[in-house]
């Protein structure tokens, strides 16, 4: 094959709502951990006019996150859908992480089992964040016990989508190098698909 | 305060000791609420709003003599109103003033995420900086006597003040300063806590209330506002006063420890991944077929 030649892997508009998600991710990010702890506060407000903004539009980055990610959500549904083979290569993590063989097994398909557990994490933390924001963002309307519970899953919901947001950073940059391109041009080297995710590959190829 | 500084410590070519040597001043205040003696008369409502400029808020009709049903952003004072029968057969017509307790461990403060939207002054006032106050109402949520209030329009929460302004020159606040019948009485904590206890034991032994006791609940380190109440075991009756209230664990143990602890372990992430990099190096595009 002609090893240097590319194959589209994410098309513009996955690629589009990713990078809509993503921003309002990262200003919700910003202005969630403002308030998430007085060390942050004078660090990070600033950065949205002061305290009172940063409050006002924190809850609106939220909504823009969870709107555009639904959106990916219903795109990714079904390559994401979890399956016998994800249980096989989550057993075999550790050959993944210490990457001990230079090729992925050769049933990973479009996305592999540690793409899937972490997009599903996503999906569960952006539910628990949406379940205890609302109550955070009217807490008139509810009483103070319900505003109290929220307040500790919604931290809960913020330290876990942080994890899962800096080992994505990694994974999809200097952790595997061509992989960056397949969220912003899209297309990625067939070498590089034959690596990571050899069935799809093949699916691909015999198109 | 400027007059504790020119206390005078030493005298030239003075014979003796110096006058007033070793004296302390307490700074911690008290506002004393004796509910058995308050007649309901709202001058100390009037008052507050009035010296405080608030708008006057429109008043419920509920049946009772109470003004409106709780505390608002720009009502601070409301003296409550229930009817209780005793086990005697005796109808109890209970009014107790409402407002903010200046807890000495207060709830809102720990639960407040802005750096210095509340405060604590060293005699004991919480006051709100509205200033600096960026409107999420976490303090709401911390506060056991649901005293802080929201206003909608300027997104910020307000609350009594225990008059810091007036307090601050000398004078009392506006709610003592109203009250006809003395039930009120503004002075330092300790001396108001004795004053309660003497005239809580005055209605045990002579005017037939043998729960009659203070009420200046531990839990959360006594309060700056204390009440003398007939039933001290039964503060509920008192529209809802708690018993024994506490401040939620988010805003104590969550809040003061976990969340910088989980913080921080979730951001070892970062040098995981770079180690990971480091040692194990990145998944090259593998080159043989």
């Amino acid at each position: 094959m002609n090893e240097s030649a590319t194959i589209l892997r994410h098309p513009v508009y996955t690629r589009v709502v990713h990078w809509s998600y993503a921003t309002f991710f990262v200003l919700a990010l910003l202005s969630g951990f403002a308030i998430y702890t007085p060390w942050l506060f004078r660090l990070f407000t600033p950065i949205f006019g002061g305290g009172p903004m940063t409050r006002l539009l924190h809850p609106w980055f939220s909504l823009g996150f969870v709107v555009s990610f639904v959106l990916q959500v219903v795109n990714w549904w079904r390559p994401m859908s979890w399956n016998a083979d994800d249980g096989r290569w989550m057993r075999n993590i550790r050959a993944y992480v210490t990457n001990a063989h230079a090729r992925e097994p050769e049933y990973v398909d479009f996305f592999n089992a540690g793409q899937k557990a972490y997009f599903w994490t996503i999906v569960a933390s952006a539910l628990l964040f949406l379940l205890s924001g609302v109550p955070l963002w009217f807490p008139n309307t509810v009483n103070t016990t319900v505003v109290s519970v929220s307040y500790v899953a919604h931290d809960v919901a913020a330290i876990v989508m942080l994890v899962g947001f800096l080992i994505h950073i990694y994974e999809g940059t200097a952790a595997q190098p061509g992989t960056f391109q397949s969220m912003t041009r899209g297309t990625v080297e067939k070498r590089w698909a034959s690596t990571h995710h050899p069935a799809w590959y093949r699916r691909v190829s015999r198109l | 305060m400027p007059t504790g500084t020119l206390q005078i410590r030493q005298i030239s070519g003075h014979s003796g000791s110096v006058p007033g040597a070793g004296v302390s001043r307490e700074e911690e205040v008290c506002k004393y609420i004796d509910v058995t003696t308050c007649i309901g008369c709202k001058a100390c409502e009037v008052a507050c709003v009035e010296w405080n400029g608030n708008p006057f808020a429109p008043t419920t009709f509920d049946n009772t003599y109470q003004t409106m049903p709780s505390t608002t952003w720009n009502f601070w004072n409301l003296i409550r109103f229930n009817e209780h029968q005793r086990e005697d057969g005796v109808l109890q017509w209970l009014m107790r003033k409402d407002q903010c307790m200046h807890c000495e461990d207060p709830g809102c403060l720990r639960a407040c995420p802005a750096d210095g939207a509340i405060v604590q002054y060293t005699n004991g006032i919480v006051d709100f900086q509205q200033e600096n106050c960026i409107g999420c109402q976490y303090c709401a949520s911390g506060c056991p006597f649901d005293i802080p209030k929201f206003n909608a329009l300027t997104k910020k929460v307000y609350k009594c003040t225990l008059c810091s302004d007036r307090v601050g020159q000398g004078l009392e606040p506006a709610c003592i300063k109203s009250c006809p019948t003395g039930c009120l009485k503004f002075g330092t904590k300790s001396d108001l806590v004795a004053l309660a206890e003497s005239r809580a034991k005055q209605l045990r032994e002579h005017s037939g209330f043998a729960n009659a006791g203070v009420y200046d609940p531990q839990s959360i380190k006594g309060t700056h506002v204390i009440y003398v109440l007939h039933d001290a075991t039964k503060p509920e009756l008192y529209g809802g006063l708690p018993a024994n209230p506490q401040i939620p664990k988010s805003f104590t143990f969550w809040k003061r420890l976990a969340k910088p602890t989980a913080l921080l372990l979730a951001l070892c992430a970062a040098p995981v991944a770079f180690f990971h990099y480091v040692t194990a190096g990145p998944k090259e595009v593998a080159r043989d077929e």
